[in-house]
């Protein structure tokens, strides 16, 4: 009976995870984006669509959207590479989605004695797997692109290409630094490791350790979501890009792609910088607060609550960075493609370079 | 001065695009603050001082209109119903668009002469520019609707012909007051 309870809420926790992040987050993101550049710009925003008189702020866009997505029709272009034209949308969400796996949504979970990683996969080199993750990202892009038997298409494809790999480069280096400083390159012990207190008030977060690095990573997140002002590559409104043969829901899959790799970026930013689901002052507190009596028979009374508490401020701290980065996409124009490069090559490789030599001769000095 | 000197070259600090960065979220998050405090105002109940937003919810609230705006023409009525023009084509001939066509008949009493028997405007042609209201001796045609949304499927059915003219009747209520002596608006 114990052992069915602990798997039942060892998948029943990734789950919730995983529906909050990738099924409710991201369409609500299109909402979000709405209201908030509305509400920047002294604008209401969108608030028409009703049912049965209900407006709820205008939610109810993000379902109209996936209605009219999935109702339009998914044309296919005269000489394309049918094969790769289907399959390219779904590599491009896929990859996006994978991303997910080993991002450390809360600390052990303790049942009757058991515990129970609240992470999908508990991987000893999540690090590497999210690089790998971010490299095959691109693939997406590139085979639609040069599926579509489209010229605008290829060479939005080519300026993706050349943009998401030059700012892997600096996502990777500028990790470099953490893994210095944590000395691991599992998400669950970098997060863990974020725990303890700096100088005895400040959270030893990556944030207050890697200042530098946190602002290259945001820097080249945001260039990683190809949204704007990094958004060369697609261009909606003037210049075309790498989707442009594609409509109904394959263009839906991109859109949504770029959603869930602002949110994968904002799950990462908090995770190295911010954290993760460290509830710095709190956890002390609720540990003390609440007995660690059993209840239900099998939980721990205060470990319970500290997880929950944990996944909140996961769930907060995810929001607060991806409200920062919409403000960001809603305030900046774009970059001109030459811009772009010189910021990956020229300033944010040097300065990652620098952070690590400086990282690491500090690291060695002290650690 | 020469133009270009107003480009200066970027220093480092610059080039790393931060400080424009900073300068801009500062000034578009201003703006969210201070829009998302009015609207949570307004929803607790509690007045804010001005709108967390500009918009006219437009089918529901309409803008009000300037008083001296040109909107959709109407035919202007005696008291005994019949029109006050008196096809003297005046109208007609100034219009710049070409877009009036009358034809004028007889008048049964004898002290007007002429009443017009077709008195069409087609909208399609017409740039709403108002010299007919200014031309009209009679003060027979006023441009004081308030009605903006012309729209039809058809060519022909632009159209508006002389009963649809007559039949109008101002809307004082979709404009504003005349502006006081001082010219601000009374809105």
């Amino acid at each position: 009976m114990a052992d069915f309870i602990v798997g039942a809420v060892e998948y029943l926790s990734k789950f919730i995870f995983f529906i909050i992040a990738v099924l409710v987050i991201s369409p609500v993101l299109t909402w979000v984006e709405r209201k908030q550049s509305a509400v920047m710009q002294d604008r209401i925003g969108a608030n028409r669509a009703e049912i049965l008189g209900l407006r709820m702020l205008g939610l109810f866009h993000a379902l109209a959207d996936s209605l009219k997505l999935f109702t339009k029709e998914y044309f296919v272009p005269k000489g394309a590479d049918r094969l790769i034209f289907h399959l390219a949308p779904c590599i491009s969400i896929f990859f996006a989605v994978m991303g997910f796996a080993v991002i450390p949504h809360a600390d052990t979970l303790i049942i009757s004695g058991q515990p129970v990683e609240m992470q999908i996969v508990n991987l000893n080199i999540g690090l590497l797997y999210f690089f790998a993750v971010l490299g095959m990202a691109v693939y997406g892009v590139v085979l639609g692109a040069w599926a579509s038997n489209n010229n605008y298409a290829l060479l939005g494809g080519l300026r993706a290409s050349a943009q998401m790999i030059s700012y892997e480069v600096s996502i990777g280096i500028s990790l470099v630094g953490i893994i210095l400083v944590y000395q691991s390159v599992d998400l669950m012990e970098i997060t863990r490791a974020q725990g303890d207190l700096l100088f005895g008030f400040l959270p030893k977060w990556g944030i207050f350790l890697q200042p530098l690095a946190f602002f290259i990573f945001m820097a080249a997140g945001i260039a990683e979501t190809k949204r704007i002002p990094f958004d060369a590559p697609e261009g909606e409104s003037e210049i075309v890009g790498y989707f442009i043969e594609y409509s109904g829901m394959g263009f839906g899959m991109y859109f949504l792609t770029d959603f869930l790799e602002t949110i994968l970026i904002a799950c990462l930013t908090v995770t190295f910088f911010l954290g993760g689901w460290q509830a710095p002052f709190i956890d002390g507190w609720i540990l003390q607060t609440f007995s660690d009596s059993t209840f239900l028979g099998i939980f721990q009374l205060n470990n319970f609550i500290l997880t929950i508490v944990q996944f909140l401020a996961f769930v907060f701290k995810v929001c607060l960075v991806i409200f920062m980065m919409m403000t960001i996409r809603w305030t900046l124009p774009r970059f001109r493609y030459d811009q772009i490069m010189n910021l990956g090559w020229k300033m944010l490789l040097p300065l990652s370079l620098f952070n690590i030599v400086v990282t690491a001769i500090i690291v060695y000095f002290i650690g | 001065m020469n133009v270009h000197d107003k480009y200066k070259p970027l220093t480092w600090w610059e080039k790393t695009y931060l400080p424009a960065i900073i300068s801009g979220v500062l000034l578009t998050f201003g703006h969210f603050r201070r829009n998302m405090v009015n609207h949570i105002k307004k929803a607790i109940g509690m007045k804010p001082k001005v709108s967390g937003a500009v918009t006219f919810q437009y089918p529901e609230v309409r803008r009000p209109f300037w008083p001296r705006l040109r909107t959709l023409h109407r035919l202007v009525r005696r008291e005994d119903g019949s029109p006050r023009c008196v096809g003297c084509m005046m109208c007609e001939t100034v219009c710049p668009a070409h877009c009036i066509y009358i034809v004028a008949e007889e008048r049964p009493e004898n002290q007007i002469e002429k009443q017009p028997r077709i008195f069409d405007i087609d909208l399609g042609k017409c740039i709403f520019c108002g010299y007919c209201v200014e031309a009209c001796p009679e003060d027979a045609i006023r441009m004081d609707t308030g009605i903006v949304e012309i729209s039809a499927y058809t060519r022909n059915d632009m159209m508006i012909r002389r009963d649809q003219l007559l039949s109008l009747e101002p809307k004082k209520e979709y404009y504003t007051e005349r502006p006081d002596l001082e010219g601000k608006p009374v809105l």
